[in-house]
């Protein structure tokens, strides 16, 4: 298991009654970027937040970049970059102040001013958080992630309410944190997203992987679109999987 | 739900696939470089996450102009007000009230004259208004003798009762036994706006404490930025220990305002070692600071919180002496309203600014606060929520 950035056996957790994850099994290798896919209340989020160690699975395996939560949380905490659904930071204070004070948690990383060229907010240094756009708050919302220069990055639904040129942007971003050597695991509900980010993609839908694999092979798995007015997407393969029936919540 | 195209979801031993580099167009690449690993350094003073975690905090409080005036300005408006409705005692004459016409005329003759009397009409339908309403003190009916109507249980209605009988009787020519020798002190710092001042310091030290801590917890944790802060590597006590120390550094702004204003406006003598008044005040604000950190260790909501605060808060105003002295109630409760950390606060503050009391004097009250500091404190970093 030790050459894996992360990998978790039997996961199990449940609210009360409710299953949010059911014997999950999963392995994200160094250097790819695995994306979780599901509908709302798969259990994706909650996937991810046991392995990020802020919340403990009833029981299961976890090990990311070879330690585990229990033994090693400090010194996991240093190497990890952890992006959450629906953070808001704090409005009174500048994207340089938010910044400073997460760079102060690590005891290495990178300089503020290559976090702000990374993410290209150098012009709106002394703005406060609560005037910058969606776009730009996520891309805050990443650099706060990177500050430590993370070995392993967990995004929680990194573009959910961007508008198509954000996106890419932070689209871009990831390519960039890959192609050093990073390690990225997602989740999202864009299947373009997963598709053109991810190496390979796992399924949820009530706290079981129903499908994995790579993008492209699980589309060919599919076979041709019983609809043909266009060719085969990833979206075609999820909503194969996961039904056309709304979901609550 | 399973679909026979797809592979049971065995995912360990995956070989990695090759997918095609995708081409961004239309965005310039920007530089994600290897990180240089100078230009910031945790070890220097700024970049400590206690220094950065208090500095984040202050500058979230100083940015919001109507926090900065509930802690500034209010206790001043408070203390001005207080001063005009409440003026100095000594010279305040009681007001007597008479019947208007010929019936009276005696009575108001003779009372005229005297120090210390004033006198107003009052007709009789409206006598127990008046009275009620405090207008006048006593009211003197023209009988023989006179007939007095006050309120015994007020204290300047019995003031009024025997300021007029030694005027009336004197009049009637009862003879003095003697005449003492009358030597009046102004006894500084026994004025009501005097023995007020360290109240109202201590109702400030208790309410921004409280207030400002919970309230930021409270909101950090609805936007979900608690849970984002232990997501880092953040020492948890360090957040809650920032809170804290933001708080201290306003503290001798808010202590000194109230203080030089009262001195300046009221002339009020201020006897107390300053170094005395700061260690009173800051022991103080570290443990409602804590109080109020306890509260806002579950509270999810801005509902919730104010709920709590003002379930806290409210029995203290009463009872602890803010703007009537806690000796009013009965014995049988002293010992309660004592262990409370706002009757201790301003307790230790009234003996160091009026009396002049040093540290040891007040040694007792800082006790008392040291273990509402200490036991909330701790209780807290057990009990809080960072989700």
């Amino acid at each position: 298991m030790t050459g894996n950035a992360v990998s978790c056996a039997q996961l199990r957790k449940s609210y009360g009654d409710v299953v949010a994850v059911a014997d999950l099994t999963l392995s994200v290798q160094r250097g790819e970027c695995f994306g979780l896919l599901g509908p709302n209340g798969a259990g994706k989020t909650t996937t991810i937040e046991i392995l990020e160690g802020l919340l403990r699975p009833d029981a299961g395996e976890v090990e990311v970049l070879g330690l585990r939560w229990a033994d090693d949380g400090p010194e996991l905490r240093q190497r990890l970059g952890i992006q959450l659904q629906e953070t808001q930071l704090a409005d009174k204070l500048t994207v340089e102040e938010t910044l400073r004070l997460f760079r102060s948690f690590y005891t290495r990383g990178r300089t503020i001013e290559e976090l702000l060229k990374i993410v290209e907010l150098e012009s709106k240094r002394t703005s406060r958080v609560g005037r910058l756009s969606g776009g730009q708050k996520q891309r805050l919302s990443l650099a706060c992630a990177l500050a430590g220069d993370p070995d392993l990055l967990f995004l929680d639904e990194p573009t959910t309410g961007l508008d198509p040129q954000s996106r890419r942007q932070l689209w871009m971003l990831l390519e960039q944190f890959r192609s050093r050597g990073g390690t990225i695991l997602m989740t999202t509900h864009y299947m373009d997203e997963a598709e053109y980010l991810c190496d390979r993609v796992a399924v949820v839908d009530q706290g079981r992987i129903i499908a994995h694999g790579a993008p492209k092979e699980l589309i060919a798995r599919l076979g041709q679109p019983k609809v043909t007015t266009h060719h085969g997407t990833l979206e075609d393969v999820f909503m194969a999987l996961t039904g056309r029936h709304l979901r609550d919540e | 739900m399973s679909d026979p195209n797809v592979d049971p979801p065995v995912v360990s031993g995956f070989s990695r696939t090759s997918l095609d580099p995708p081409v961004v167009s239309g965005f310039s690449r920007t530089s994600f470089d290897p990180p240089v690993v100078s230009g910031f350094s945790r070890t220097s003073f700024t970049g400590r996450p206690l220094v950065q975690l208090t500095l984040a905090r202050m500058r979230e409080f100083i940015r919001e102009p109507e926090a900065v005036f509930w802690t500034f300005g209010f206790p001043i408006v408070v203390s001005l007000a207080l001063a005009l409705a409440f003026p100095s005692r000594a010279d305040r004459p009681v007001a007597v009230g008479l019947y208007p016409g010929a019936a009276t005329e005696s009575l108001r003759s003779t009372l005229k004259g005297s120090h210390g009397i004033t006198i107003r009409d009052v007709r009789p339908d409206d006598e127990r208004r008046a009275l009620r309403e405090g207008e006048v003190n006593i009211v003197v009916v023209p009988t023989t003798p006179p007939t007095y109507r006050f309120d015994p249980a007020r204290e300047e209605s019995r003031l009024a009762r025997a300021v007029v009988d030694d005027v009336l009787k004197r009049a009637a020519g009862r003879p003095e036994p003697w005449t003492a020798q009358e030597q009046p002190q102004e006894v500084a710092g026994s004025r009501y706006i005097d023995w007020f001042i360290p109240g109202l310091i201590g109702m400030g030290i208790m309410s921004n404490g409280m207030w400002g801590i919970g309230f930021g917890i409270v909101q950090a944790r609805m936007r979900k930025l608690l849970k984002r802060m232990v997501a880092s590597p953040m020492r948890r006590s360090e957040y809650l220990l920032a809170q804290l120390f933001a708080r201290m550094v306003f503290l001798p702004v808010e202590v000194l305002l109230p203080l030089i204003f009262a001195v300046v406006a009221f002339g009020m003598p201020v006897n107390g070692s300053a170094v005395t008044i700061t260690v009173v005040a800051l022991i103080g604000a570290l443990s409602f600071g804590a109080i109020g950190l306890l509260l806002a260790s579950r509270a999810r909501t801005i509902e919730a919180i104010s709920g709590l605060m003002n379930l806290v808060m409210l029995p203290m105003w009463i009872v602890s002496g803010i703007f009537f002295s806690s000796a009013n109630f009965p014995a049988a409760v002293q010992p309660f309203i004592h262990a409370l950390p706002l009757t201790a606060l301003i307790d230790a503050l009234r003996a160091v600014i009026l009396d002049g009391a040093t540290l040891a004097g007040v040694r007792s009250e800082l006790l008392v606060l040291t273990i509402w500091g200490v036991v909330p404190f701790f209780t807290s970093l057990k009990l809080f929520s960072w989700r």
